[in-house]
């Protein structure tokens, strides 16, 4: 479980996020989706001090982050981003065993943590455990970084647009191995997105922000059936679109002689 | 060429010795301040300003002004504290080496730190890394073949300058190069170049092999530089470390300045104390005027030959028209016994002074004999004077005096001057009296008419320690009195000079002279 009571962040005169509040269950996985400029990288930053409040907070398993130093509750949650940093001087192991690593696991433990996770997302241990990041393309590399988000069995897993940079046949295959994984592990998530689509396939609920705020959280079934203002009509009325649009060619092909 | 080679281990050693002590000294500094600038953003111009100024200040002016200052700072330790600080010899030029190369270990830390890439540093602080384990795991591994480059760079500098800390009384590959271009022996000036070419190069390659070797994660290579790298390190450790073992008795330290005279007097002076009373004792030559003395006055060599006038004019700086010769010897004797505790053991029974020397054609042709002749040409000459020269109270009076005025002056080493005034590069030149070169090139000394250059009596001075605790050496020492004139002094130098001779052998020829001509 993790909330956000109030979030605000000003870098400046600007207001980036303003008094946001959201409460995410235990293996439920909260989508929060807008445009660029919206205040959802830097509301989930908050959730692992990445960046800090400049008022709310936040609690993890009840326990107010503020009292928690940084990297304490930097291990006990996961973090994975578009832009990966795998360590380029560390093997693939190792990379994914950081974290445990630094809780001064035991290495047979850190070693069999890493095959069951490289097992987990799909990259055969004997291949790559001893592979540098710069070996694997831009796919593996992504997979090693979820696996290395996990490595710790984070309380929650924080992902900030993690597929975005991908292919789409390779971004729909870890789509759908992390919905597995998530199934597998229960884990509870926050995930950033731009992609309407992407957060309508993996939310359980989808908070939309817009120039700070957050102007509506739901199911996306509530968010489809009852957008609460003009600019989330809008935004669900993109994928409405695009789904006839390919109905209707996928009903022509089947139809055709 | 052989007697050259002979020097080279110990100088080697000693270069090498030099490098790598102001080497690692210099990362130990570099890489916390870069490490410290790149945390607190608002230190790096500062910071980064001050490296690159001390980058400009000339290297040998750097080592030069490393001695004033050390000897300031010791007299303020010593006061406050107790502790002597010797300001010539390793120090000096450990301290300027060492500050040589800050400026490229600095900016690479600094460069290597701040371009790891944002997206490293996000992800280190988000697998929940503290600062310094996010410095130490990621930011360091990722900037270290940067700093490494660095360090390269500091290398083939602080190699290159080792050379010229021998002014300053530290033993380099630089003793080649002076003593070699001042008694005109270019076989060691090759020796010097060379091997500290050489130097460079081995160093330079293997850190590069060390920087490639971490660019690449290629254990093998970083492994061989490291070995190279540490092989060397014992070696200079070793070597250091016997020099540091208690002598049954300390050798004496026998100070020579930047002239072939003084290495040859150097020479007899120790081959004498050797064969009289068995004391050996190890030269520190190629000593700045005022450093000779400075160090003698310290302690920090034994003993020297400077000459009386040197002393009356730069450190009595007295001005105006010099006494009688016994005058001013007795008034320098006088001065340096109250003043500091300085001996002056023997006058060797020959002077040299600064005389001006033109070729002897040339003199002929203008009608010049004597200094008072030159006023009405000057204005078509150019002279040419030694690297003190202009800077000395006999060249202000002779100005003042005489009302010189030359077309050109110009400083160059002196050991060059003698085939300028042969070209005509220069007309006139600042020569020593008992130069040899003065008769090899057919030079004409012109008469101080007036007499304003003092006398210059050769004296051999002995420091307040060597007073206080070595009287018979102070005895062997006063044996040498009268024992060289101003022709026999002009031969020696020529031996070294003109005839190929080293400082070593015109030495033992005349010390076998001696002893032949006494039984």
């Amino acid at each position: 479980m993790i909330e956000a009571a109030q979030l605000s962040r000003q870098f400046g005169a600007i207001t980036a996020v303003d008094a946001v509040s959201f409460r995410v269950e235990a293996g439920e996985c909260l989508v929060l989706l807008g445009g660029s400029g919206s205040g959802k990288t830097t509301t989930l930053k908050m959730l692992n001090r990445l960046v800090e409040p400049s008022s709310g907070h936040v609690r993890l398993g009840g326990t107010d982050t503020r009292e928690l130093e940084p990297h304490v509750l930097r291990r006990r949650v996961g973090y994975a981003f578009q832009q990966i940093g795998l360590f380029p001087h560390l093997s693939v192991a190792q990379n994914i065993g950081v974290t445990p690593a630094l809780l001064g696991w035991e290495s047979v433990r850190i070693a069999a943590r890493v095959d069951a996770l490289l097992d987990l997302v799909d990259l055969d241990p004997e291949v790559f455990r001893q592979r540098a990041p710069s070996e694997l393309s831009g796919g593996q590399q992504q997979r090693v970084g979820l696996a290395r988000a996990l490595a710790a069995e984070p309380e929650v897993l924080l992902l900030d647009e993690p597929f975005g940079a991908l292919d789409p046949i390779t971004r729909d295959r870890l789509q759908q191995a992390f919905q597995r994984i998530r199934s597998d592990l229960g884990v509870t998530v926050v995930f950033v997105t731009h992609d309407m689509t992407e957060a309508l396939l993996l939310g359980d609920r989808i908070g939309v922000m817009n120039e700070g705020a957050l102007v509506q959280i739901g199911s996306p079934r509530e968010l489809l059936s009852a957008p609460a203002d003009a600019y989330v009509a809008e935004l669900m009325a993109t994928p409405r679109r695009q789904a006839e649009v390919v109905d209707r060619l996928l009903a022509e092909a089947e139809g055709a002689p | 060429m052989i007697e050259q080679l002979a020097l080279l281990p110990g100088f080697l050693t000693a270069h090498l010795q030099l490098s790598l002590v102001a080497l690692a000294l210099g990362t130990l500094i570099s890489v916390p301040l870069g490490i410290l600038v790149t945390r607190r953003r608002e230190l790096e111009p500062g910071v980064l300003g001050v490296a690159s100024v001390i980058q400009t200040i000339p290297s040998l002016a750097l080592l030069a002004i490393m001695v004033p200052t050390l000897a300031a700072i010791g007299a303020f330790t010593a006061r406050v504290f107790g502790i002597e600080i010797r300001s010539i010899g390793y120090l000096p030029a450990i301290v300027a080496l060492t500050l040589y190369s800050v400026l490229p270990i600095l900016r690479n830390t600094v460069a290597g730190i701040q371009g790891v890439a944002p997206a490293l540093v996000e992800a280190a602080r988000g697998v929940g890394m503290t600062p310094s384990q996010q410095l130490r795991r990621v930011e360091l591994p990722l900037a270290l073949p940067v700093i490494v480059a660095g360090l390269r760079t500091a290398t083939v500098w602080v190699v290159g300058t080792a050379t010229l800390s021998t002014p300053v009384g530290a033993t380099s590959l630089g003793n080649f190069i002076f003593s070699g271009l001042q008694t005109r022996n270019f076989n060691a000036v090759l020796v010097g170049c060379i091997a500290s070419a050489g130097l460079a190069i081995v160093l330079d390659q293997t850190i590069r092999l060390l920087e490639v070797g971490l660019r690449e994660r290629h254990r093998g290579r970083v492994v061989a530089a490291a070995a190279v790298l540490a092989v060397l390190s014992a070696w200079t450790v070793g070597s250091a470390a016997r020099s540091w073992l208690p002598a049954d008795r300390a050798p004496l330290s026998i100070g020579a300045k930047t002239f072939t005279e003084q290495y040859v007097l150097s020479e007899i002076l120790s081959q004498w104390l050797e064969a009289r009373v068995g004391r050996s004792s190890q030269p520190v030559s190629s000593l700045g005027s005022t450093v000779a003395f400075d160090a003698l006055r310290t302690d920090e060599i034994d003993v020297y030959v400077d000459y009386s006038g040197t002393i009356w004019a730069t450190i009595m700086k007295r001005e105006g028209l010099p006494e009688r010769r016994e005058d001013v010897l007795e008034a320098v004797r006088a001065y340096l016994a109250d003043e500091h505790g300085v001996e002056v053991v023997a006058a060797l029974g020959f002077e040299n002074t600064y005389a001006l020397g033109m070729a002897g054609d040339r003199a002929r042709e203008l009608g010049v004999t004597r200094i008072s002749d030159l006023p009405r040409v000057a204005s078509r000459l150019a002279i040419g004077g030694d690297f003190e020269f202009f800077a000395r109270a006999e060249w202000k009076a002779l100005e003042q005096v005489y009302g010189l005025a030359f077309r050109e002056q110009r400083t160059m080493d002196a050991s060059l001057m003698y085939s300028a005034v042969e070209t005509g590069d220069v007309d006139v030149i600042s020569a020593y009296s008992t130069d040899g070169r003065i008769s090899a090139f057919g030079l004409s000394l012109l008469e101080d008419d007036r007499g304003v250059i003092p006398p210059y009596d050769a004296i051999v001075l002995a420091s307040p320690r060597l007073v206080r605790e070595e009287p018979q050496v102070i005895e062997a020492l006063r044996e040498l009195s009268g024992a060289i004139d101003a022709p026999r002094m002009r031969q020696l130098n020529h031996a070294v000079d003109g005839g190929g001779k080293s400082p070593r052998q015109a030495a033992a020829e005349f010390l076998a002279d001696r002893t032949g001509s006494g039984n």
